[in-house]
């Protein structure tokens, strides 16, 4: 995609500058122009353009596929910071028609039903980037491979419970980690172990981070949430059901938005924390069939 | 000499890792106090409206004026480009811009993330050329009398600079490669 001038559009460089330029930052889910710009109000620094907020969609049960265009044309109408969409996990039509509609980034989520139980989207065919949900350091390095240009770990979408944010965040932290302290020879064997491409693994290994941006995403819904998950490293957050589904969005989002900037400052998370109404109604994970969390979706 | 990098959102962590390679002291700027000793201010990239929103309730505005005119040297990057222009075009609703350039800014002025782009830009006090790292960028539409015009893509001004103060539409932070940064340093800080 290069001319004379050198220029040259959709490279890794510049799919990973848009995570980058999100750091810090809050993106939240919403399901219309109404929403998108109480979030652009509040300091979002990009929108997710859904169908139904995970909450919702585990309510509702059956199939969740990518919105109707019409959802993401109004939001991408709606709002001037940037609009991110769901496709699926594998559909790589939803992602080639996100593309074609706008979407400045596609998640492919598993909070929607998996259309491929083998294959993820490559994602290297495209000129708009992706990010990609990781449980651990391998599942994360796997869609790097495939040409995800940032990830998020995946916590369990609509639940309004962190817990599942904290495990995986903390396990990427460790592996990175225990990758750190290997040997030359070791990392063979520990990319055989992580199920990640060697390369990958020892670029960890050397540099000690991944090598792009990691947001913490699923259950995350208070501003204490927001700078735990700052505090564990993350480099900024995905707040979905959180927002939305709690008493006072507008008030709750931009407490969210300054916890996120200010983590390491106890005294104005407490500032902002007061007074926001109810949360969202939390749900224990137990509580939850293994066959229901998504989490589980996505290899 | 030290600088700060205002770090309420975006790649504030790659501007401070780039000024220190360079032998400054970089600090992160969360409270407007930490302005008082900072020879030089960095705006980063990021989102405009996030970064204006928590500057105003966090009340920057007035003490980034007053540092400025008290010598304090300024660099907006991309989002930071914006907020220091004297005029957005497309900006969002009480959207306010520093007004420390005599340019007008037009937001996203490129398109979304699909037409963002990188390639080879002319910069004026560079030898040779530098790669330029478009995010969804902005350019500078406009600017006045006093401006110096540092680098033109496809027709548009992508770099200027005003006395102590600089803007590039793009993001050097994000290429490693140190000449932009140590034109600010050595040019624009300490010029």
């Amino acid at each position: 995609m290069e001319n004379g001038s050198g220029k040259a559009i959709g490279t890794l460089r510049v799919k990973t500058g848009l995570a980058e330029m999100l750091k810090g930052g809050v993106i939240m889910d919403v399901v219309n122009a109404e929403q998108a710009k109480i979030a652009e109000d509040a300091g979002a620094v990009a929108v997710m353009a859904l169908e139904r907020v995970p909450a919702d969609i585990r309510a509702a049960g059956g199939v969740a596929r990518m919105a109707d265009p019409t959802i993401v044309e109004e939001i991408v109408g709606a709002v001037s910071i940037p609009v991110m969409a769901k496709c699926r996990i594998g559909h790589f039509v939803e992602a080639q028609v996100l593309q074609a509609l706008g979407a400045d980034y596609i998640d492919e989520s598993e909070v929607l039903t998996p259309a491929d139980e083998e294959y993820h989207v490559d994602k290297w065919q495209f000129t708009v980037p992706f990010v990609c949900g990781c449980r651990n350091l391998g599942e994360a390095l796997r869609r790097i491979a495939e040409g995800a240009a940032m990830v998020r770990t995946k916590g369990e979408p609509g639940t309004g419970n962190v817990v599942e944010a904290v495990r995986h965040m903390r396990t990427v932290t460790d592996e990175i980690a225990w990758l750190k302290g290997l040997r030359g020879e070791q990392l063979f064997t520990a990319a055989k172990d992580l199920q990640a491409p060697y390369e990958l693994v020892k670029w960890v290994a050397e540099n000690g981070k991944l090598p792009v941006v990691n947001f913490s995403a699923g259950g995350i819904a208070t501003p204490a949430d927001a700078a735990l998950m700052m505090q564990l490293g993350c480099d900024g957050v995905f707040v979905g059901s959180g927002i939305f589904k709690s008493g006072d969005p507008s008030a709750r989002a931009k407490a969210i938005v300054e916890a996120t900037t200010h983590y390491d400052d106890p005294a104005i998370v407490a500032k902002v924390s007061r007074g926001l109404g109810e949360a969202m109604v939390g749900i224990n994970i137990s509580e939850i069939p293994a066959e229901q969390r998504m989490q589980e979706r996505g290899w | 000499m030290k600088v700060g990098v205002l770090a309420l959102q975006g790649a504030f962590r790659e501007h401070i890792m780039s000024l220190e390679a360079l032998g400054a002291t970089a600090v992160a700027v969360r409270l407007p106090e930490q302005l008082d000793d900072c020879a030089g201010l960095v705006i980063p990239g990021g989102e405009s409206t996030a970064i204006s929103k928590l500057m105003t309730s966090y009340g920057f505005y007035e003490p980034i004026r007053r540092r400025h005119d008290e010598g304090m040297a300024i660099w907006g990057t991309c989002a930071g480009a914006i907020l220091i222009a004297k005029e957005i075009v497309d900006a969002v609703p009480d959207q306010r811009p520093l007004a420390l350039m005599d340019v007008v800014v037009r937001r996203n002025a490129y398109g979304r993330q699909v037409d963002s782009f990188e390639a080879d830009i002319e910069f004026d006090a560079l030898r040779d050329p530098f790669r330029g790292v478009f995010i969804r960028a902005p350019w500078i539409e406009s600017v006045g009398a006093e401006v110096e015009i540092l680098a033109s893509h496809e027709g548009h001004v992508v770099a200027a600079r005003q006395g102590d103060s600089m803007a590039t539409a793009f993001h050097p932070e994000l290429t490693g490669d140190p000449r932009v940064h140590r034109y600010f340093l050595e040019g624009v800080v300490a010029g």
